[in-house]
């Protein structure tokens, strides 16, 4: 394994929607003492596939691991290492933020610039939604803690692959070797799937 | 055709080729107790506690080939079970493991006799179902079976409420099993194998290291043509004994932590091991840094998660062992007709002068006494008696490394231990599977007093069931292991391993309608052995052997495998290892 920084890899993870398919996901992580960072999970077009959209940190190595761990586990259909190709993240977060009269203009103005949508309204508090990838999220957080936020709620990081070819590869760990994802750009028997 | 649960249960496992499992009934799997009484084709052998239904059935696996089966009740029965399934998971054993549950509509309730089965088995087991709908029952059977002794193989747990058990449902059994999500790779990647052959005809310092997958592939002959076509040594892992010939003169023996001296000499100096079927477990390899530093690795295994979990492989070979080892002897014969060159072939002369020099050297040994028998000189006996014929099976501690060490491996699928799990108390049990599996031969569990005592109530099922194991006991009063590494690494603070006379073995095996004999002096040895094999049905022999005998050679654990403690250590080793030891 050539030696590498620890870096942020967002895997996307076609299961079987089945009973328990999320506890052996979960669970192979603390067993095999990864971190997941965030995991965010729904149906995908075909409601008898779930897709999950895990963000792990770890050098080269470790994420070779859970990659070939997470695709040994019987329901798990495909694995693919996003942060291989390029790709788009969102992730949605509810911010409930005071909001005193002198400062709901400014509130106002900040949403306005983040393309964020006020979703409810209370005399003393604005609940904001905002959609974005990390550096907006962080910023819009680091602006609004002056006024006192009272709560955040952030769903998971949701990713999916560019077009025209946004298709999930194949992982075959057939050569077991070199990073997952470029053994499975190797692989002739990619399969496309459609979500 | 609308059957109940629990015959649809039976009639599946029959239609799966089963002919005999391992249980023991309660509440939850009454039903299918209730249709045992009068169904025909299957033997269902009652063991005395849960943990030994899973093993017999590990048992009866590792030596017939075949998937073993279990049936327990629900809550502290599959808790009990756990052992087992998570001791077939790390050794690669098939099993299909089926659990009683409370009636679905109880189910998270906290019930008389629940546990979340399904949530506890998880990480024991390949894979685990609970079955909710009656009419999936079937289908989930055949893909128990088919994941279970497919790919890499592995227990599988089926968790059946009692009411999906009573109920009637439609019975069709599958004949196919089509898992979109599940295809294990068999064939080998042409082009790596191509490279692999390449890499081991140019070697001039190569080493087989082979492992327990040779034997769950059944690709011992494919492993002998190689070894014997490019003269390779060929080194076992605890799970591989009994791929390759001991008596061959190929054969390095055992490697790792009670490796021989010249097993881990050559893999520490060679230059392109192939690990085949093996996983670099802690206990083979040390140090991971300094295990074999110059080779390049070939590693052939059916699961993909083993290649490079430890070591960095440098040739991986996805696929089954047997396919990839004959595919791999076509290569090499193919690259042997323009290799190996002049300095290869005189390099291999030096290489093989080298290994016979290490054997020379350092030899396993012991020093014999005429006054206490020394166990090491029991395994000899039994090896000699038995001439590798006999199916052995051990408990764990001392006594399963010097049967590992002593015996004379001849055949695959003649050995069962407890290798990753390392669980006291395998060796009744699986035995008695073993003899289930195989009516008429000779089975040996080999076991520590103290292995011997966490399962010794099987007795009364080796009594009841007619599976005459014989039991030989490697009695040295104590934890024997946890008194060596105490002596060696912990400055010889005894704690907590001393067992004393109790119980007396021969008065047990007595009690539970078995015969007891005894051994005390090394005289008696040979006549108690020859006795034990004579004597029809379960026999117990009681050997009382030297107490402060250590498993030699010895890595600490965490040092490298050139660290090897040969002997029983001065204070300057004992230091040594006290400094190595990093790992546990």
């Amino acid at each position: 394994m050539a030696e590498s920084e620890h870096s942020k890899h967002t895997i996307a993870v076609l299961v079987e929607n089945k009973f328990g398919v999320l506890s052996r996901v979960a669970g192979l992580f603390s067993a095999r003492g990864y971190n997941i960072e965030s995991l965010s999970v729904g149906e995908t077009l075909d409601p008898s596939v779930s897709r999950m959209t895990l963000v792990v940190r770890g050098d080269a190595f470790v994420i070779e691991q859970v990659m070939k761990q997470l695709h040994k586990l019987i329901d798990v259909i495909k694995v693919n290492d996003l942060s291989e190709e390029t790709h788009v993240e969102r992730e949605m977060l509810l911010i409930r933020v005071n909001a005193e009269p002198a400062s709901r203009a400014e509130i106002l103005r900040i949403a306005d610039i983040f393309r964020a949508k006020v979703v409810d309204v209370t005399a003393a508090s604005y609940t904001l939604e905002v959609t974005g990838e990390e550096s907006k999220i962080s910023a819009i957080l680091e602006l609004l803690r002056p006024f006192g936020v009272q709560e955040v709620v952030r769903t998971g990081k949701v990713a999916i692959a560019r077009g025209p070819k946004a298709r999930l590869r194949r992982v075959d760990d057939k050569l077991g070797k070199g990073t997952p994802a470029r053994a499975a750009a190797q692989d002739p028997r990619v399969i496309g799937f459609a979500d | 055709m609308k059957l109940s649960g629990a015959r649809i249960l039976l009639e599946s496992l029959k239609r799966e080729g089963v002919d005999i499992m391992f249980g023991l009934p309660g509440g939850a799997v009454l039903p299918i107790y209730d249709v045992l009484y009068d169904f025909e084709g299957i033997r269902h052998v009652l063991v005395r506690q849960e943990a030994a239904a899973g093993h017999a059935a590990e048992g009866y696996s590792r030596t017939t080939g075949k998937t073993g089966v279990c049936l327990v009740t629900s809550g502290p029965a599959a808790t009990n079970l756990v052992t087992a399934l998570q001791d077939a998971l790390m050794d690669s054993i098939p099993l299909v493991a089926f659990t009683g549950q409370v009636p679905t509509h109880l189910i998270g309730n906290d019930a008389f006799q629940e546990a979340d089965n399904v949530g506890i088995t998880r990480s024991a087991t390949k894979h685990n179902f609970l079955v909710k709908d009656g009419n999936e029952l079937a289908a989930t059977i055949k893909e128990a079976f088919h994941i279970a002794s497919s790919g890499r193989p592995g227990p599988v747990h089926v968790d059946l409420p009692k009411d999906v058990l009573v109920k009637e449902w439609t019975f069709e059994y599958p004949d196919k099993v089509h898992l979109r999500s599940y295809n294990p790779t068999y064939e080998g990647h042409p082009g790596q194998i191509k490279k692999a052959a390449r890499a081991l005809v140019r070697a001039k310092r190569p080493v087989l290291y082979v492992g327990g997958g040779v034997i769950s592939a059944d690709g011992s002959p494919e492993l002998f043509e190689l070894a014997e076509l490019t003269q390779v040594p060929v080194t076992q892992t605890l799970m591989g004994l009994g791929a390759f010939p001991m008596a061959h003169p190929l054969s390095l023996d055992m490697l790792g932590m009670h490796g021989t001296y010249y097993a881990n000499m050559a893999v520490h100096h060679s230059d392109c091991l192939v690990a085949v079927g093996a996983r670099f477990d802690d206990r083979v390899t040390g140090r991971v840094d300094a295990f074999s530093p110059t080779a390049e690795i070939i590693h052939i295994d059916i699961d993909p998660s083993s290649i490079s979990k430890n070591i960095k492989v440098d040739i991986p070979i996805v696929g089954d062992c047997k396919r990839v080892l004959a595919a791999l002897v076509a290569a090499v014969k193919d690259e042997m007709k323009t290799y190996p060159a002049g300095a290869v072939r005189e390099a291999r002369r030096q290489w093989s002068e080298q290994i016979a020099e290490w054997k020379r050297d350092q030899p396993l040994r012991y020093e014999w006494s005429d006054e206490i028998i020394k166990p090491q000189y029991v395994i000899e006996e039994i090896s000699n008696l038995t001439n590798g014929e006999a199916f052995m099976v051990t408990g764990v501690g001392q006594h399963q490394m010097w049967a590992a060490q002593y015996y004379r491996f001849k055949h695959p699928r003649m050995w069962c231990t407890s290798g990753g799990l390392g669980t006291m108390g395998y060796g009744l049990p699986t035995a008695m599977g073993v003899q289930a599996g195989h009516p008429g031969k000779l089975v040996i569990n080999i076991d520590g007093d103290g292995s011997f005592a966490m399962n010794s109530q099987e007795l009364a099922t080796c009594f009841e069931e007619r599976l005459p194991v014989k039991t030989v006991i490697i009695n040295n009063g104590g934890h024997g292991m946890v008194r060596q590494w105490q002596r060696i690494i912990y400055k010889e603070r005894f704690c907590a391993i001393d067992l004393g006379p109790s119980p007396d073995f021969v008065k047990l095996a007595e009690a539970y309608g078995c015969t007891g004999i005894r051994a005390t002096k090394p005289a008696e040895v040979v006549p108690a052995l020859e006795k034990m094999i004579a004597t029809p049905g379960p026999v117990v022999l009681d050997v009382w052997v030297s107490k402060d005998e250590c498993v030699f050679p010895m890595v600490p654990a965490g040092g490298a495998n050139t660290d090897m403690i040969l002997a029983p250590p001065s204070r300057e080793t004992r230091e040594r290892a006290a400094r190595s030891q990093t790992g546990f």
